[in-house]
């Protein structure tokens, strides 16, 4: 197994390693953060850890659901930085023009995407981008989120109460 | 499936392409990395002694070069700017608190800034710096070579070390230590440890295997296991506590025995507790939102809040993003002032302990008078991210407040981050004890049940040190307390810090004795070395116990012989049950061919009252382990 020659120091089975699945990072960021850059800038982080993270990777494991927990965290690690750049970036009229920007090139399924993820806390969000976005089941995306498969379950009945609220909202 | 969920699925699916340069840039500093690893595998490894700071601190400053930190610090801040298109792009901003700067004697500006940013932070301070005109597109992809990369780290070195975000090993970060080995009696007769009445291991080992999963053999604590229930053991007259010894077979190794060692703490009688100063020092951090952190922290403190008189004082300190004083110190009667203060808190930001640490210390020192007691409780799910950057400063932070009377207690709270090896370091600075919350029960357990022991200190450094008779006894080894071990020398030392003992409290400690002669040795004896001189006497060994009473600075020694009497007690067994259970999930080299069926077999014919139904609890999970183990 690749995973398995990586931990030993196999640096070729890294590197096909990684490269099989770069794809799969680069998504879930996508899915995580909503912006290509944030997440081509995300995957890369995760893949400069993954070095020192291999270590943690236990072969009893399926290396996708290991990978999934570890790009998770590092969304997670993101989101938390960002809501303290937040601040420190306030009246920075850049970020407004940048945002611009990006809203005019966006397709309409793409607001509509925007809107509905904003509208999902972020547990919710890293939920959908699993179980939705990288079709895992309810057991696979507890198991890579470290909650319970029920957990699981809740939060994708929560996201579908707050998409039909968010729906009814528009339509009003 | 809805058309919401249909829509927003297709929508997720349709990921835009990964860029490819952004690929084949990734996938080269991967290999870079990895490269780099194996080159320093053997000097990066931390030892299994290092606290996650130590060990952080080791993997910053010895994992990769200088210059790839600079590199992925020069990205991080450039995804700073390119963050703001995501999904939060068009909520109202985030505001957290400013952190509040540390007194840790700064040397300089740059340590100031240092102090009071976030990691992250510091990255995009020091590109601001460096290129004050800042455009994602400038700074993003600059690489080892670059001119702005030759002015930072010649401007601040050492900032560029502390800057990137480290590679580390894992999320949840636990204090484990290697199981202590079997010793060999004629070579090395002394064992000497600390007690522990810590419970947290326990609670964290029922959350996980609650949750579907084995704990991580690490999470797990031999006598933390073995402490979180209560025994029949013997009051003491008029010492704080009674000392007793039993010898009784082992469940795992009909060849060997069991030595128990356990100690009991008098219970004054609650209507003559001193007054109570406490401050409620709560992570309000964005990680705590999960239902089992802050929500269940509120009802918890809710529970604990009907316990105290109107004579006892709290104040709530919160600190996230910036430690704040929720409630200044109130009389527990006002109960409707301090629940509305409960309920005001809400998660969010950053988490800046060490600020929220100085605060609640200022106020407890505030509320003391006199001969009441005050005590911090932190309440956290352990992610210190913020303004932690000097563990040293911080332990003698807290030793030194210890001195002054103010103790910190430890409430673990959640999974998914918990740093269980910084808490216990926490408490065991602060004459505190750690427990994990992840109930409402074990919040009544730990808050209101034990509201007295966990408060009321009645010795403390109590240390335990064993010699054993190596005519009678070949081999033994300590089950548990890894994390507890003292030198020999330590023993007699009264500045070496050990673990407090309150008010009915319970320790339990097990050794593992091979007889002499005993088909179960596993080391043969030396040819070359000394015959171990014989003597007549049949004791096991020799056990001798230090304390202080609160206060004193001299301890009291404690001597009692160990024979081999039998204890057919019910006690006896539960104990050994959940020794042996807690080695199963460590995954122990002595437990032989013992498995969960042994242990449930064992637990169920010990299980004697079981009051509230703690024991019948832990049949469960050992049922429920073995079914995960298969």
């Amino acid at each position: 197994m690749l995973a398995t020659a990586a931990v030993q120091g196999d640096a070729k089975a890294f590197g096909l390693l990684i490269a099989r699945h770069y794809d799969r990072i680069y998504r879930v960021a996508w899915r995580v953060l909503g912006a290509r850059e944030a997440a081509e800038d995300m995957a890369q982080d995760v893949c400069a850890a993954l070095p020192a993270k291999l270590s943690s990777f236990r072969a009893d494991a399926k290396f996708s659901t290991w990978l999934y927990t570890v790009t998770m965290n590092a969304a997670r690690d993101r989101l938390r930085r960002r809501a303290t750049r937040a601040r420190a970036n306030e009246g920075w009229a850049e970020t407004t023009k940048l945002a611009q920007a990006q809203a005019a090139e966006a397709s309409a399924d793409q607001e509509w995407l925007a809107e509905a993820m904003i509208a999902l806390p972020e547990d919710l969000r890293e939920t959908v981008a699993l179980t939705l976005g990288e079709d895992l089941t309810h057991a696979e995306a507890a198991e890579a989120l470290g909650v319970s498969q029920g957990t699981v379950s809740w939060r994708m009945s929560e996201v579908k109460r707050r998409l039909r609220a968010m729906v009814e909202e528009q339509s009003v | 499936m809805t058309d919401e969920l249909d829509l927003l699925k297709s929508a997720l699916q349709s990921a835009p392409a990964p860029d490819a340069a952004a690929k084949t840039r990734a996938l080269r500093l991967a290999q870079e990395n990895f490269a780099q690893l194996q080159e320093t595998a053997a000097a990066a490894r931390p030892t299994p002694k290092a606290t996650f700071l130590e060990t952080t601190m080791t993997m910053l400053t010895s994992n990769l070069r200088p210059a790839l930190y600079a590199t992925s610090c020069l990205v991080m801040a450039g995804a700073a700017f390119v963050t703001y298109q995501g999904w939060d792009a068009t909520r109202p901003t985030v505001t957290t608190h400013e952190p509040a700067a540390l007194e840790l004697a700064p040397q300089d500006e740059a340590a100031v800034a240092r102090t009071d940013m976030p990691m992250a932070d510091m990255a995009e301070a020091e590109v601001m710096e460096a290129a004050p005109s800042p455009s994602p597109k400038v700074s993003k992809r600059v690489r080892p070579q670059g001119a702005t990369l030759g002015k930072l780290s010649a401007t601040n070195p050492s900032a560029a070390d502390n800057v990137i975000a480290p590679p580390q090993p894992d999320r949840e970060i636990f204090a484990g230590e290697a199981e202590n080995p079997v010793k060999v009696t004629a070579e090395d007769p002394i064992s000497t440890f600390s007690i522990d009445v810590d419970t947290a291991s326990y609670a964290y080992v029922r959350a996980a295997i609650l949750d579907g999963a084995l704990p991580r053999p690490e999470a797990v604590r031999v006598e933390e296991m073995v402490n979180y229930f209560t025994y029949a053991y013997p009051a003491p007259s008029d010492a704080p506590f009674s000392t007793n010894v039993a010898v009784t077979s082992t469940p795992w190794n009909p060849d060997t025995k069991l030595v128990r060692i356990s100690l009991q703490g008098a219970l004054p009688a609650i209507e003559d507790r001193p007054p109570l100063n406490l401050v409620f020092l709560i992570d309000t951090s964005g990680s705590m939102q999960a239902a089992n952190k802050l929500p269940l922290l509120k009802q918890s403190f809710r529970l604990m809040l009907s316990e105290l008189r109107a004579e006892d004082q709290v104040a709530i300190v919160t600190y996230a993003g910036a430690a704040g004083t929720v409630l200044e110190p109130t009389p527990a009667s006002e109960r409707a002032k301090i629940l509305a203060a409960l309920d005001t808190l809400e998660p969010g930001g950053s988490t800046a302990g060490q600020a929220g640490l100085h605060a609640a210390y200022a106020l407890a020192e505030q509320m003391t008078d006199g001969e009441e007691v005050s005590r911090v409780l932190l309440a956290t799910d352990g992610d210190f991210n913020v303004g932690i950057n000097n563990p040293d400063a911080l332990k003698t932070f807290i030793e030194d407040k210890r001195d002054t009377g103010v103790y910190l207690s430890v409430l673990g709270f959640g999974r998914g981050n918990y740093r269980d090896d910084m808490m216990q370091t926490l408490a065991q600075s602060g004459n505190g004890t750690a427990a994990y919350i992840d109930t409402l029960a074990e919040a009544q357990k730990v808050l209101v049940d034990q509201l007295t022991g966990a408060l009321f200190p009645i010795a403390n450094d109590v240390k335990i040190q064993v010699e054993f008779n190596p005519s009678v006894v070949g081999e033994y080894r300590l089950i548990g307390y890894e994390t507890r071990a003292l030198n020999r020398e330590d023993f007699n030392n009264d500045k070496v810090d050990a673990g407090e003992i309150g008010a009915g409290h319970q320790v339990t400690a097990l050794y593992e004795v091979t007889p002499v002669g005993s088909p179960a040795l596993l080391n043969d004896p030396l040819r070359y070395g000394e015959a171990a001189a014989a003597t007549d006497n049949e004791e096991l060994g020799f056990l001798k116990l230090r304390y202080k009473t609160p206060g004193a600075a001299e301890s009291t020694l404690v001597e009692t012989p160990i024979t081999d009497t039998a204890d057919r007690r019910a006690s006896a067994g539960w104990a050994a049950a959940m020794a042996g259970f807690a080695q199963l999930l460590r995954g122990s080299n002595y437990t032989g061919d013992w498995t969960y069926t042994d242990a449930i077999a064992l637990a169920e014919a010990s299980k004697g009252a079981d009051p509230h139904g703690l024991r019948a609890e832990a049949i469960r999970l050992i049922k429920l382990a073995e079914s995960l183990a298969e």
